[in-house]
């Protein structure tokens, strides 16, 4: 399909009209005509880049293709029952961030995590303590995930003495060097090389000093937007993290919108996934509404970093609920966009209808080839919803007209919002729990009721705190107390006989 | 009315002398007699020999940067290290500022001491987001808990006939920063000593350097050559003592100072030099105790004039020491003009020898001393 009408609706395709698997992916329609595309395509299944695996929405990555065949990944009881409560702090927390917000308790740039908790609790629960995480300015959830207790999170907030970074830094700028949350970043991108060198650390710490975990390497995940994905220092770190192979994951929250604008306008190719593979990497795409499936790709992404075969790219397909930021009027994802015109499914349904009842019977061989590639077009503008409705709309003129008119109807109300809504993760996870009896639903409510105690005594925590003493002005501006090279004994710190170790040759 | 007495004096007969265009070679010559040491090093043989024992010392120290390893330095300041140390701890880096310096940082984060080569500072611009928000900034945020151990070095200011984008001075730029440090050594002494506490330091250090003074040799004191020699980053050095007038410099402009007050002592007038060796933190001390006893100050840089470096030193003294000053503080400064390329107008767009002390003959003439 040309990259000039992909639209939104492509995600909603179903899983087989994309590429996956062992298959050499697809070359853009722009490459087509060159002699290097040519001979891509000739040599193509031993070229490096084409033997690395695009895998789509819950395949896993090429090689693992027995595990395709499983409906839903394994997950035991203690695991789901963990990542719901992760999930669940996620978003009463970030509810509550709003209320606080509008209270006037907090203040300047918030930004809410609601719709994506699944890509959190996917990648982050599946790390160690000695792993890093390095996120960007909606990074409440991830320190949540990652291990910061509610009370420091949101008296930082607060702007509290008691907050994880005595409320120094505030919404954008979490920090905890015990559990390895490295920020925390404001500039979009600014994160991504400093958890490539945070990834480089750890293999640093692997070779050269020869200090490693039980497990192997100690990994990082890099967590940012799909805005970020247009950004240089992006292109710099996928080029270093695979040509030094450091053990990091860059995971893209995709929730199509950065700030105001749609993800379609601003990117040339929007399937980012595939810029994975430009560098010599795996790209895999996601659905992040999905948790058990992030956790899936997540270890093997993490498993992967920790051998020391290198970086992936996963693009995780999600959604923010609420606005950019607190101060987001979000004014422009409003629901109903008209993908196509409503006489065009009227007239498209129409043709079908004819085309089909004519020809059946006479020359069917290749007219029904043909067929098959035009039914693949229409399925892909067609809403997934409503695949079923039109199936039946092709020996019936009537139930064509019907079907049309469901579309029309759909395509009316197209909403965006609605349609991830409906997918939320949290909902999504309860049904699964439910249904294979991993557990009931009081557990359920049990854990919803003790995380809105957690978080109401986080609240509580932050108010009583109190605020940063007037010296705290002027501390931590550098690590050296006296920022004259003075150490805490009162001497040069350069004086000090511990640095003088080594055999160095003039 | 300073400028028009200056124009007038510029024509008299007197300066005729010191308005003599010295060549680059004879600043070493000019400086050479001051220290009684035996023992020659160049800046460049001085900054190699300081990487070489940091990393020789702390396995953690780590170089990254454009051509720094196979090439041996883009002006070979890291000659043999990757043979020595091999290219997990030489990196030759792609051409990506703003990945390999936010690389840096985030190694630092975790602990790693990073040394970021940048090929000039000029280039530095590109990584400037990484400098400033993750690096100076961190330990700041993060209320102590992030520190970042990490030096950037390059050259820094004009080199000859290179045009104006590679010809930026930036020490008013990262000086402006808080949280960060800020090193211009001069000499030999200065840049081993510098670079060694740079490394150890535990903080952001932006180190820089000059690219015309690499080829220069200083005389360097067996203390100095010692490998634990460490110089305290904050402290300013006077060169030359004097009584009649304070001259502050950094980097290459410290030899240009040194010249013209040797040209002045021959007119009886003892210009004492200081050479502030760090920018931020700066010695104000130090500058405020010789302008007490001097009475007249100048400040000389190679950068542009507005914002500069003289400016802070100016405003510092006239916070500290404003009843001793006897003249208004005069600012030599490079012109408020992109670096031009042909020869003539770049030398007229940096200071020169003949500027210093021309101006400083002016005050001394309006003070009623000469």
């Amino acid at each position: 399909m040309a990259a000039a009408s992909f639209t939104a609706a492509k995600f909603l395709a179903p899983v087989a009209a994309r590429s996956g698997g062992e298959k050499a992916p697809p070359l853009p329609a722009g490459a087509s005509s060159s002699s290097f595309a040519r001979a891509m395509r000739r040599g193509g299944a031993h070229h490096p880049r084409l033997r690395t695996a695009l895998a789509v929405s819950s395949d896993v990555l090429a090689g693992n293709k027995a595990q395709a065949a499983a409906a839903n990944p394994a997950v035991t009881r203690e695991e789901a029952l963990e990542l719901y409560e992760d999930m669940v702090l996620g978003r009463v927390f970030e509810d509550m961030c709003a209320q606080m917000y509008y209270r006037g308790k907090m203040f300047g740039f918030v930004h809410l995590y609601n719709g994506q908790e699944a890509v959190s609790t996917g990648f982050i629960k599946y790390l160690n303590q000695a792993d890093c995480v390095v996120s960007t300015y909606r990074d409440h959830v991830h320190a949540l995930s990652k291990g910061v207790p509610a009370r420091s999170v949101m008296a930082e907030l607060f702007g509290k003495a008691t907050g994880c970074c005595r409320g120094q830094g505030g919404s954008m700028h979490m920090f905890s060097a015990p559990h390895n949350l490295l920020g925390g970043f404001a500039f979009i991108g600014e994160g991504i090389p400093v958890a490539t060198g945070a990834a480089f650390a750890a293999k640093y710490r692997h070779e050269v000093l020869k200090q490693s975990g039980p497990d192997g390497l100690d990994v990082t995940v890099a967590f940012f937007g799909d805005g970020t994905c247009n950004n240089g220092q992006f292109f710099e770190c996928l080029n270093m993290a695979q040509l030094w192979k450091l053990p990091i994951i860059f995971v893209v929250e995709n929730n199509l919108w950065a700030i105001g604008m749609s993800h379609l306008r601003a990117t040339s190719d929007p399937e980012i996934f595939k810029k994975g593979p430009a560098f010599g990497m795996p790209g895999v795409h996601v659905d992040g509404m999905d948790v058990l499936k992030v956790r899936e790709v997540a270890k093997e992404a993490i498993d992967r970093a920790r051998r020391g075969e290198g970086p992936t790219l996963v693009e995780c397909e999600t959604y923010r609920f609420r606005g950019h930021s607190l101060a987001d009027p979000d004014e422009l994802r409003k629901p109903g966009k008209d993908y196509f015109p409503v006489s065009f499914y009227f007239f498209a349904s129409l043709v079908k209808f004819l085309v089909l009842t004519r020809l059946s019977g006479e020359m069917e061989n290749g007219i029904k080839a043909s067929l098959a590639k035009f039914a693949v077009v229409w399925y892909s503008v067609v809403p997934i919803e409503l695949v079923n409705e039109t199936l039946l709309s092709d020996f019936s003129f009537l139930s064509s007209l019907h079907s049309s008119y469901l579309i029309c109807q759909h395509s009316d109300r197209y909403d965006e919002k609605s349609h991830y809504a409906a997918r939320d993760p949290i909902t999504a996870l309860k049904k699964y729990i439910i249904e294979e009896n991993l557990g009931t639903e009081s557990e359920l409510k049990s854990i919803e009721k003790k995380i809105e105690d957690v978080v109401e005594e986080a609240v509580e925590f932050a108010d009583a705190s109190p605020h940063p003493p007037r010296s705290q002005l002027l501390e931590n501006v550098f690590a050296d107390p006296k920022g004259f090279g003075i150490g805490p004994d009162g001497k040069y710190r350069c004086e000090d006989p511990k640095f003088t170790q080594g055999t160095a040759q003039v | 009315m300073l400028g028009a007495a200056r124009r007038q004096l510029g024509s008299g007969p007197m300066l005729g002398q010191v308005l003599r265009r010295l060549r680059p070679a004879a600043v070493a010559e000019a400086t050479r007699g001051y220290s009684a040491a035996a023992k020659e090093m160049t800046v460049r043989d001085a900054l190699n020999s300081a990487l070489d024992e940091e990393m020789s010392a702390d396995p953690s120290v780590f170089l990254m940067g454009e051509e720094v390893g196979e090439y041996q330095g883009a002006y070979k300041i890291s000659k043999g290290l990757l043979d020595k140390y091999g290219p997990d701890r030489v990196l030759d880096t792609p051409i990506t500022e703003a990945g390999f310096t936010g690389i840096g940082v985030g190694a630092a984060y975790q602990g790693l001491r990073p040394i970021v080569e940048f090929m000039t500072f000029n280039f530095s611009m590109q990584a400037i987001d990484h400098i400033i928000n993750s690096a100076a900034k961190s330990n700041y945020m993060s209320a102590g808990q992030i520190s970042v151990p990490i030096v950037f070095r390059g050259p820094n200011g004009a080199a000859a006939g290179v045009g104006a984008q590679h010809s930026q001075c930036y020490a008013a730029w990262y000086a402006h920063v808080p949280g960060l440090k800020v090193l211009t050594p001069y000499s030999a002494e200065d840049a081993r000593g510098l670079l060694k506490a740079a490394i150890r330091d535990p903080d952001p250090v932006i180190f820089l350097e000059n690219e015309l003074l690499y080829g220069e040799s200083f005389p360097v004191s067996a203390e100095v050559l010692d490998s634990s020699f460490c110089l305290p980053i904050g402290k300013a050095k006077i060169e030359r003592e004097g009584k009649d007038v304070t001259i502050t410099a950094f980097s290459k402009m410290v030899g240009y100072a040194l010249q013209a007050a040797e040209i002045l002592s021959k007119e009886g007038i003892s210009a004492e030099v200081i050479n502030l060796r760090s920018i931020r933190p700066l010695d104000r001390a130090a500058i405020n105790a010789s302008v007490r006893k001097t009475n007249r100050l100048v400040t000389v840089e190679e950068g542009f004039p507005q914002h500069g470096v003289g400016a802070e030193i100016c405003m510092s003294v006239v916070e500290e020491s404003f009843e001793y000053l006897d003249a208004p503080v005069e600012r030599i400064a490079g012109a408020d003009v992109p670096m031009p390329y042909a020869a003539n107008l770049e030398r007229m767009a940096v200071p020169q020898v003949s500027s210093f002390s021309s101006i400083l003959y002016f005050l001394l003439a309006l003070a009623h001393i000469v």
